[in-house]
């Protein structure tokens, strides 16, 4: 067989060891981003060959003047409408570094857009055209840039051709534009007449501006300081996750800010525990004597800690001097994309580094249009709008304020998993009193039985050993915990009753890898399949569907007739057996686990459930609201905008099947409601039977 | 860190997003170059395991040494590797050009396994300095049901944050080397020792600088016989890296119109 295997050396100079530098061109649209950016790549002799060719010929087959802007414009549509749609980028070289250029839309309809480009460049050319001047998007996009922390930027006044390349013009711009950027705390590095099309101080200076004496636009590229990961600051790594690897349970993420070595001590934040770092994992596996001691910013690293300590997704290793707040409530000025306006009351998504969790818009402050001249005060951020906000959030997280690190110090917003919006984390309120120790019981963790489930069977009394770890916490990390701690596939059935649209809120907010059932037995109400729509759509996943076995539902009508289960228990139970238990077994076959929504003061042979059981099928069974009262679980429901069935408000507590269900009178059990026409000795359908086989963990 | 160590660290940081936010991906291994470059990282990512299926989308139209490449690197790197047929031409939307609808049997294919294994996720190997239409992708790129990709409604994306949540029924494309460029790939192919398919190396004046079916993908003239030639060569080339692909160039807007409804 005839494969090479190439032989390690070092990397070339010219290569990997040249600056690179990343410039976002924005601007008003038409002002001439895409033509700058075209002459530029002429200009440097770094187009590839034909590609001139190339766009002469398409625009004489569309009977259009030459347009540098097809370079970058690639889409169809573009090249078709004349206007750039969405961002790109291509790379130029000059003789001392490599230049990405990053070119984004100035159409207001695409500022989504533009934020996408514009965000990854650590340097702006602003583009002004000399005839029209500085227009709605040109400020837009100089506010933008501040919020984006972009603060190294240059202007080039455009179209200078058009008006005669007059000195008096591009004062006048010059003035204005200099004008609205102070007022967004930007200074220009420099302000250049420029004509784009025709080449004029792009690379080289111009005899029609001799009266300008700055720099080229090249010139300015070249000059843009170069950023540099903030290893100076303090530590900062966002977990984004934890992988258990035979005895090894190495976190994994990357470092934001600052530097880590081994046998440094760092905190775990929101918590505050502490560790050591035991060792820096790299592969392939060096030996001993090189294997990393320490890593700096910017690198994406995976580190053991000398104890087992409690650790997640979201959490951040901090330097023990500056671990930065557990906040509950936070300001941010940001920017708006998402169609409905941001208003007070709003429920959103906010991520900071790795952490997500849903928050309530407390309040807002400043929201204003950046691309209007005056600007009026609203009471809502509309979108492509900017604004001042405070966030109420579900639950604490760490963060920093953008002037102690940039890089940690900044939030993102989404709406149903779409980004709709970020910012900058002016001021925090750190976390006081009582709720620090929520998860702290949990803070030294030992979880031997979870991390051998991991490895492919729970050991023996693994239900006892999880549950103890899961005890004392909230449901949320409940059942982020048991998904880590579990190896295999886990199922979480639902039957879109309140516990169970609250579990799934759970499951889906924090994304994690759990199979989403329903039992569609065909005799569901109406309302219910409308909800699991609603759901459906709200979380952006879909629920998987089980059904009846055909042949056995046939028979089972065959024999008792369509609504026999009201004759006798035995019919009832079959029904139940056809409808709702062979199904499950068929959506639990293969499964290491089953989630559900039972509570324990649900019904009295539900008395004594805990957080983690065994399942006669051998399943772990995790209960996570096991401690809940009905109050809490509508409390939460509420709070979180979790979409719940209409049939609740009408009586209707437990929902099972329509024929079978019925409205509640106030004090009675909650489950009296199901099969209501047999005594109340055990109304179980026999997807939770068998308790009491031993197998079960018993509560302290 | 020099630009590989970060190149590296950016895509590292990408797989693993990736692994933690959604449910069933796999990686789209073409053999070529750049996705082997991939799985290389994703060794890093993962500490010598690839956590998901290596999925090869296979015309049945590749190289011998392509086939050879693939039999001896599943076994050795111990991928978890599935093969996916493409359907037959006839199948394909007449109204493209010839290559372009060859080419697009990858896209019925890719539909096929997506269907299969219900994958949420799909990582490619694409990158923003090959194509045009590639350069403005998302690092978490959207598909449709039908696994378009609607390029007037991309939404944002910034600070490394990613839309994660694909709408049911949909996929999503992840791009962890979308940053990186021809160049890169080959600095770090070289640096790192990853093994390379030999159609790469020149022979007779000729070489494949970018690897697709063998019926409408054409060498281009080179005498770089060794990675550091290779190297050398791009260091100094006008020629795109596609200029061997048929596809690309048979209408102006021909790839765009195989991207759109689903290529890579």
């Amino acid at each position: 067989m005839n494969i090479l295997v190439a032989e390690t050396s070092a990397p070339s100079r010219t290569t990997s060891h040249r600056p690179l530098i990343r410039v976002v061109t924005v601007g008003h649209v038409d002002h001439g981003k895409s033509t700058l950016i075209g002459r530029l790549l002429h200009e440097t002799g770094s187009l590839p060959d034909g590609k001139l060719d190339a766009l002469e010929h398409v625009s004489r087959r569309r009977g259009m003047p030459f347009e540098w802007s097809f370079l970058l414009d690639a889409l169809q549509t573009e090249r078709d409408q004349g206007i750039t749609l969405d961002t790109s980028q291509i790379r130029l070289r000059t003789a001392a570094r490599d230049i990405v250029l990053i070119d984004a839309p100035g159409h207001a309809e695409f500022l989504r857009n533009m934020i996408t480009g514009a965000a990854q460049a650590d340097s702006a050319l602003l583009i002004v055209d000399a005839v029209e001047g500085v227009c709605e998007q040109t400020r837009r996009h100089a506010n933008l840039l501040h919020l984006l922390g972009i603060h190294q930027a240059a202007v080039a006044i455009n179209k200078m051709d058009k008006v005669d390349f007059s000195a008096s013009r591009f004062q006048e711009i010059e003035a204005e534009i200099a004008r609205q950027l102070a007022s967004f705390g930007l200074a220009a590095t420099a302000i250049i007449p420029i004509s784009a099309r025709h080449g004029d101080g792009v690379a080289r200076r111009s005899a029609s501006m001799a009266w300008h004496t700055g720099p080229t636009v090249l010139d300015v590229l070249e000059r843009f300081s170069i950023a540099k990961p903030a290893a100076d600051l303090p530590l900062r790594i966002p977990v984004q996750a934890v992988y258990k690897f035979d005895d090894l349970r190495i976190i994994a993420g990357r470092i934001e800010t600052g530097r880590v070595a081994v046998g440094d001590e760092i905190a775990i934040a929101p918590r505050g525990t502490r560790a050591r770092v035991a060792s820096i994992e790299a592969w392939p596996v060096p030996n001993e004597a090189q294997a990393p001691r320490s890593a700096d910013a910017g690198q994406s690293l995976g580190l053991t800690l000398d104890r087992p300590v409690f650790l997640d997704r979201g959490d951040v290793i901090a330097a023990v001097d500056a671990p930065g707040q557990a906040v509950r409530r936070l300001r941010a000025r940001v920017f708006w994309l998402h169609d409905e306006p941001l208003a007070p009351g709003m429920s959103v998504t906010v991520r900071i580094g790795m952490a997500e969790c849903r928050g309530e818009i407390a309040l807002i402050e400043h929201a204003v249009d950046p691309g209007e001249l005056t600007a009026i005060g609203s009471a809502v951020i509309a979108r492509n709008c900017v604004g001042e906000i405070e966030i109420a959030l579900a639950q604490r997280i760490a963060a920093d304020i953008h002037a102690a690190n940039p890089r940690t110090g900044r939030l993102v917003l989404d709406v149903d998993g779409r980004i709709a919006g970020g910012g900058l984390v002016l001021a925090v309120d750190p976390e006081k009193g009582e709720e620090r120790d929520e998860r702290g019981a949990g803070g030294n963790l030992s979880l031997v039985a979870a991390q051998d489930g991991r490895d492919g069977e729970a050991a023996a009394g693994g239900a006892d050993g999880i549950a103890e770890a899961l005890r004392g916490l909230p449901p949320a990390a409940r059942i982020a915990r048991f998904r880590q701690a579990v190896a295999g596939r886990i199922v979480f059935t639902t039957s879109f009753g309140l516990e169970d649209q609250v579990i799934l809120h759970l499951i889906a907010e924090q994304a994690l890898d759990i199979d989403i059932v329903t039992l569609d037995t065909g005799r569901m109400f109406g309302e219910t399949y409308d909800l699991w729509a609603a759901t459906e759509r709200r979380y952006g996943r879909r629920i998987r569907a089980g059904y009846p076995d055909r042949q056995h539902l046939e028979e089972l009508v065959g024999t008792h007739g369509i609504n026999g289960f009201y004759d006798s228990r035995a019919a009832r139970a079959a029904c139940c057996h056809v409808r709702k238990v062979e199904p499950l077994n068929r959506a639990l076959a293969g499964a290491s686990a089953w989630i559900v929504g039972l509570r324990a003061d649900q019904s009295g042979n539900r008395g004594d459930i805990d957080v983690v059981t065994r399942d006669p099928r051998s399943l772990l069974k995790l209960s996570p609201l096991f401690d809940w009262t009905r109050e809490a679980v509508q409390a939460f429901a509420v709070a979180n905008q979790v979409p719940v069935n209409p049939l609740h408000a009408k009586g209707f507590v437990s929902i099972g099947c329509a024929p079978c269900t019925r409205a509640i009178a106030p004090g009675e059990p909650e489950r009296a409601g199901r099969w209501w026409w047999e005594a109340d000795e055990k109304k179980e359908c026999g997807l939770h039977d068998r308790p009491g086989n031993g197998l079960r963990s018993s509560r302290p | 860190m020099d630009r590989l160590d970060e190149l590296e660290a950016q895509s590292i940081f990408i797989f693993r997003e990736a692994f933690a936010r959604l449910r069933r991906i796999a990686l789209l291994w073409s053999l070529g170059k750049d996705s082997n470059v991939m799985i290389w990282i994703a060794r890093k990512a993962f500490f010598g395991r690839v956590p998901f299926p290596a999925l090869h989308v296979d015309t049945g139209k590749k190289f011998p040494e392509m086939y050879a490449f693939r039999e001896r690197y599943a076994a050795e790197w111990n991928l978890d590797l599935k093969i996916e047929p493409c359907p037959p031409l006839e199948g394909i939307d007449p109204t493209l050009p010839p290559a372009a609808r060859s080419a697009a049997r990858k896209t019925e294919g890719l539909k096929l396994a997506l269907a299969k294994y219900g994958f949420d996720g799909l990582i490619a190997g694409i990158r923003r300095d090959e194509e045009p239409t590639r350069a403005k992708e998302r690092v978490f790129s959207p598909r449709g049901r039908e696994g378009g990709w609607d390029v007037r409604d991309q939404p944002p994306e910034f600070w490394d944050h990613f839309n994660a949540a694909p709408p049911p029924g949909a996929h999503l494309r992840i791009h962890p080397i979308l940053q990186w460029t021809e160049l890169d790939i080959w600095a770090y192919t070289r640096r790192e020792g990853i093994p390379v398919i030999p159609l790469y190396f020149a022979r007779d004046g000729k070489r494949y600088r970018s690897l697709g079916d063998r019926d409408i993908t054409s060498p281009v003239a080179s005498q770089a016989a060794t990675l550091d030639a290779i190297i050398a060569e791009l260091e100094a080339t006008r020629i795109p890296e596609r200029a061997g692909r048929a596809m690309d160039h048979e209408s102006e807007d021909a790839f765009e119109r195989l991207r759109t409804t689903g290529y890579l």
